[in-house]
């Protein structure tokens, strides 16, 4: 799967598409791979503060259990409730399926993300450990 | 992201393989170093599999495991029947040739050596089948614990591939694949006949799913053991099999409420705790551990594994600790959503007092506390078959 050029990426596997002030997050294709089948989504309420590197919710699927680290710091607005009664939506479309929106503290975070040809670079090394 | 198993890996420094190592690679299976084996995990999505599928095939048609990581110890001569009663928990005199029983190898305090099924397969020459972890273990243990006995112990762990063909369907898969009448069979017991040609091949009508289904015992050689995986993969096309991973193996006997060495038994866990009086025979002649259970009955058992149910939102996994209000009174044996049942399950660890149906407890999932209930075990029962 090509990942989308609209947006940045993060070592840990999150994606972060932004507007201006205001960004959405999720997880990637290679994340969902790697985890099977999604069967619980944890994200923060509005409102919360998050830090850019730091955990801000888990995501489980039938084996594994997973950290959400924030790709940079910012005040959540807006949860993907959706994904609380159809995490599977995840695994579906892991690139649509958005977890939450937030404020971007310090826009120039985006900056140190990578770009999709670099994110897929790294996967690329990731899976052939 | 990061991931974390939720089922914490063995440690070993070497990794042991499977005839069909490459042919699980090969599939495009997640492969996961499980007690020192390179195993897979679940199979591709893009091949209708994924743990949550897999587990379903068995549940409602059919699906295949590769369970050649288990271990095997022959006993046979004419003392094999004294060797194997002293060492196990169960009363293998009751075996008929052709029956299997599940039982377990004992230390003298009572606790678990391993979990173990016991198969007659002739008058003096009984078959146990253990657990991958433990091979080495057990078959010392056995050896060291039947020298005063007359008989032979030899470990054939390396000599089978075993495959697991499991589910309602798996009696139709598997008869179309060799000359052995599998209606005569019933569960827990074992038969010979010829398999995707070949010759003499031991089937057993057993398993770890809690469903109907056989395992068969073939030469471990890699060819062989391809051929006959893609021919029963092939033969099962028409009942939409799919192969399956250790996670749907997981899931499976967990909804079965059946025991994991490791995890609801081991070696600081006694028989009486785990629950598995039905399988121990303390009228039978004396075996290793019988002593300290007779006087562990009498002292009473002061904690018992009972099954849990998730009331509130949030996923119980194993070592988790369970609370009764603030106080912590037990641990998670093993936890999961139950792909089949759609609830989030455990089984656990909890003081005598806690062990009522229907108690409610809380088990504390990274932090929160979260509501769960005792039920009834097994959690998944397999509909009766009509016949």
């Amino acid at each position: 799967m090509a990942y989308p050029t609209d947006r940045k990426y993060t070592k840990e596997h999150e994606w972060i598409q932004s507007s201006g002030t205001s960004a959405t997050v999720g997880i990637t294709n290679y994340a969902q791979e790697s985890l099977g089948d999604i069967v619980f989504v944890e994200v923060p309420k509005v409102g919360a503060e998050l830090t850019s590197g730091k955990t801000f919710g888990t995501v489980e699927s039938v084996k594994a259990v997973s950290d959400l680290f924030s790709p940079v710091s910012g005040t959540v607005t807006e949860v993907n409730a959706d994904l609380a009664t159809s995490p599977e939506k995840v695994n579906k479309d892991p690139h649509g399926s958005w977890m939450i929106k937030l404020t971007l503290k310090n826009p120039a975070e985006l900056d140190g993300l990578l770009s999709a040809a670099d994110y897929e670079k790294f996967v690329a090394e990731e899976a052939g450990k | 992201m990061s991931l974390v198993e939720a089922t914490p890996a063995g440690i070993a420094t070497t990794i042991r393989k499977t005839a069909l190592n490459a042919v699980h690679r090969q599939m495009g299976a997640k492969m996961v170093d499980f007690n020192g084996w390179d195993m897979p995990v679940e199979y591709p999505a893009a091949i209708g599999c994924g743990v949550i599928n897999e587990h379903m095939a068995v549940r409602t048609g059919v699906g295949i495991f590769d369970v050649s990581h288990m271990g095997d110890i022959r006993l046979a001569g004419p003392q094999a029947l004294a060797a194997v009663q002293h060492i196990s928990m169960n009363d293998a005199s009751r075996l008929a040739v052709g029956q299997a029983q599940y039982s377990a190898l004992l230390y003298p305090e009572g606790t678990f050596v391993d979990d173990v099924i016991v198969h007659r397969l002739a008058d003096e020459d009984y078959l146990l089948v253990i657990n991958a972890g433990t091979r080495e273990k057990d078959f010392s243990w056995v050896r060291d614990n039947t020298r005063k006995f007359n008989c032979a112990v030899e470990n054939l762990s390396d000599d089978f591939t075993q495959i697991a063909i499991q589910g309602p369907k798996a009696v139709n898969l598997l008869q179309k694949l060799t000359d052995a009448d599998l209606s005569a069979v019933k569960f827990y017991w074992v038969t010979r006949g010829r398999v995707c040609g070949l010759n003499n091949i031991l089937i057993g009508r057993t398993g770890y799913t809690a469903e109907d289904g056989f395992e068969i015992y073939i030469p471990s050689d890699e060819e062989t053991s391809a051929r006959v995986w893609n021919e029963i993969l092939t033969a099962g096309k028409e009942f939409c099999v799919v192969p399956c991973g250790l996670g749907a193996r997981n899931t499976l006997r967990l909804e079965g409420g059946l025991s994991l060495y490791g995890h609801e038994i081991s070696d600081t866990i006694n028989v009486w705790e785990a629950g598995l009086d039905r399988f121990c025979k303390m009228e039978k002649p004396d075996f290793i551990g019988r002593s300290t259970l007779e006087k562990a009955k009498a002292a009473g058992v002061t904690r018992s594994l009972v099954g849990l149910e998730m009331t509130e939102r949030g996923i119980a996994r194993d070592g988790h600790k369970v609370f009764d209000g603030s106080r912590e009174i037990g641990y998670v044996t093993s936890g999961s959503p139950a792909p089949f049942l759609k609830k989030n399950i455990a089984l656990a660890y909890v003081p005598k007092e806690f062990a009522t149906v229907g108690t409610p407890v809380k088990v504390e999932v990274r932090g929160q506390h979260l509501g769960a209930v005792v039920v009834p075990t097994p959690f998944y029962k397999r509909p009766k078959k009509i016949a």
